[in-house]
């Protein structure tokens, strides 16, 4: 009997062990299921990692690098000319101007767009689409062909005594068309996902056209908003092509920071260049957390809106 | 608000087409002052676009709206005075609890607006109105759809509207939260004493709250009655066969004789016009006895017990395959042959 009890108790003690391997080895399978090899985990990963230093990492530090290769002193100095600090003005001017008009011209063409239902609908948001799709120096042209001394308003423009072509005007047209769909890009979407039914409940408690927009639409799109500004800052900032058409190249006067740094490489002022150009690189890292912060933001909003 | 005249509201020949499908063909609708009213009908028979338009969202491309007696269609809805509560609550999701019931006091022109104490009590009265002032702090995300709902309601209430007008107010609650509001909506109408209408695909709610019912098909109102009306006298086909559970027959008749395939029925047709016409007996109305005994004879396939009832499929001699209800006591087993007979049952010619 005891005998009995003991063999039976032995046993299970076996079957258990049994089983504990029998689960390591499902779980095992499971996890090589799930994953490659290890030497391939390893060589894949070495090459994601290898391709981005080589094409983001190390082209980052080579402009810092560059920029500070006379030490400190030389850095503050290129960046304090005159000439940089005429570049650094216009590009905030430029900037301030295209993101200013992309905001209204992005949030009243996605609240349109997004809330309402009207015949060439669709026309409008290829039309939107349409300066991701053009080379920006056929955009700088364009306006070379409007507003250029031989171009359709030249004349008119010229008897008038307005200077839109190599002045402030050109340049903040040109950069507002190249970054005219950030804006309207980012709101879109939200906006069609959040519907009218908002604005609905709004207008029908007694709310005015003004009113629901600024107190039930704007509010329900402030991330959204503050990322499209983002990017189409960044771009507004960066751009070149378009501006480089209808800039003239004026030194002090028209040029931007991409268009500086283009010219002082070329005169082999590399640290005045470089120190430029690790201006456009902070700002670039600037954008990149803002628009991490900012999209977790976003993420948060659908997540509420999602019940 | 309880010493205020309640407000009438009649709709006359409403038209509303979206392309080529025509939500409503022709409404004509009258609700008295007082009145809690439920618009039934399936998906797609312009019920919600009924509602929209008496609030305003949208317009009909016909036909004419009066509230109170004014012309509402010369007015938006902005000036119409209606409490809507939409089907998915549409509360302001940036916005409290609290911020969003306040939002019709806080757009008010300044003229008429109330000071932050006085906007402050009114808010108070309402979430305790639907027992929710606990959560006056929180933002929708943060309650259950039935608080959401209530949530919804309080802020519809808060401007005084006129009329209260609800878009499938429970449709996205589940069973048990649905039940309980169903209650207390008509409780909650019977305090308010506002003139109400809501739209439900759902029969059960439409004849437990309202006391109107309004069935609609297609675009247009196939009856208008009690809930005891709808459900006892249905006008057409449609509304039998939609409210209640109906056996739904073919039969032809001819000279006086109905006949269900080639076989006649034991059935009254008096005053029937001959022609392809439809059967309808409740469920519950067909009444069991032994084989040769009724109108229709059939063999039990299946026995189900539903609570108080079975439910049995029986397949009639005629080929067709019905499902009834009887009671518990009758024992009924799969292969058994029996008669079957309809207390009450309606024809429709077509």
């Amino acid at each position: 009997m005891t005998m009995q009890i003991a063999d039976s108790v032995s046993l299970s003690a076996s079957d258990a062990k049994a089983r504990a391997k029998a689960r390591a080895d499902a779980a095992a399978a499971r996890d090589n299921l799930r994953t490659e090899p290890r030497a391939v985990r390893i060589v894949i990963i070495a090459l994601a990692v290898i391709f981005l230093t080589v094409f983001v990492v190390l082209p980052l530090v080579v402009v810092f690098a560059q920029a500070f290769s006379r030490g400190i002193l030389a850095y503050f100095a290129a960046l304090a000319e005159p000439e940089a600090l005429a570049a650094i003005k216009l590009t905030l001017i430029v900037a301030a101007i295209s993101v200013g008009l992309n905001l209204l011209f992005g949030v009243v063409a996605a609240w349109a767009i997004a809330k309402f239902d009207f015949p060439g609908k669709t026309f409008l948001i290829t039309l939107i689409d349409l300066p991701f799709s053009v080379s920006p120096v056929i955009s700088g042209l364009v306006f070379v062909l409007l507003f250029g001394a031989q171009g359709y308003f030249g004349t008119w423009l010229r008897d008038h005594d307005i200077q839109i072509l190599f002045a402030v005007p050109g340049i903040a047209l040109a950069t507002t068309f190249v970054t005219f769909p950030f804006v309207a890009r980012a709101l879109i979407p939200l906006m069609q996902e959040q519907g009218t039914q908002e604005e609905e409940a709004a207008i029908s408690l007694g709310a005015s056209g003004l009113q629901t927009f600024f107190r039930v639409t704007l509010p329900n799109i402030k991330w959204g908003v503050l990322y499209g500004v983002l990017l189409c800052n960044a771009r507004a900032m960066g751009e070149f092509g378009a501006v480089s058409v209808v800039s003239g190249h004026i030194r002090g006067e028209t040029n931007t920071m991409p268009l500086l740094v283009e010219i002082l490489y070329n005169e082999y002022q590399f640290v005045a260049a470089f120190a430029i150009a690790s201006l456009l690189a902070m700002l670039a890292l600037i954008t990149l957390i803002a628009k991490t912060v900012l999209e977790r933001h976003l993420d948060e909003g659908q997540d509420a809106s999602d019940h | 608000m309880k010493d205020k005249m309640p407000v009438t509201i009649e709709v006359r020949n409403l038209v509303k087409t979206f392309g080529s499908f025509k939500a409503l063909d022709g409404v004509d609708l009258k609700v008295d002052g007082g009145e809690l009213v439920a618009l039934l009908g399936p998906s797609g028979s312009g019920k919600t676009t009924l509602l929209r338009i008496v609030a305003g969202l949208d317009w009909p491309d016909s036909g004419e709206v009066f509230i109170s007696g004014e012309d509402a269609l010369a007015q938006g809805a902005r000036e119409r005075h209606v409490g809507f509560v939409f089907q998915h609550y549409a509360l302001f999701r940036h916005m409290t609890v609290f911020e969003n019931v306040a939002f019709g006091l806080r757009v008010q022109p300044r003229a008429v607006r109330k000071d932050e104490t006085g906007i402050r009590t009114r808010v108070k009265e309402l979430l305790d109105l639907v027992q929710l002032d606990w959560l006056s702090d929180r933002y929708p995300s943060q309650l259950s759809g039935g608080q959401r709902q209530r949530i919804a309601l309080a802020r519809a209430l808060a401007i005084e509207p006129r009329i209260l007008l609800l878009d499938e107010p429970f449709g996205a609650l589940d069973a048990k939260v649905r039940k309980e509001l169903r209650k207390w909506l008509r409780s909650l109408h019977h305090e308010i004493n506002v003139t109400s209408i809501f739209v439900t695909h759902d029969q059960e709610e439409a004849l437990e709250v309202a006391n109107r019912v309004v069935v609609m098909d297609k675009g247009r109102i196939e009856q208008i009655g009690s809930p005891d009306d709808v459900y006892e006298s249905p006008a057409t086909a449609f509304v039998h066969g939609f409210i209640g559970e109906s056996i739904e027959l073919p039969v032809q008749i001819e000279s006086g004789v109905i006949r269900l395939g080639d076989r006649p029925l034991r059935l009254a047709a008096d005053g029937l016009t001959s022609g392809a016409s439809r059967l309808f007996v409740r469920r519950h109305d067909m009444l069991v006895g032994p084989a040769g005994s009724g109108a229709f004879e059939g063999a039990v396939q299946h026995v189900r017990n539903f609570g108080p009832v079975q439910r049995a499929e029986v397949a009639l001699s005629g080929g067709e395959t019905i499902e009834i209800d009887a009671p518990r006591e009758k024992e009924l087993r799969a292969g058994d042959t029996i008669g079957l007979n309809p207390r009450r049952y309606r024809i429709f010619a077509g």
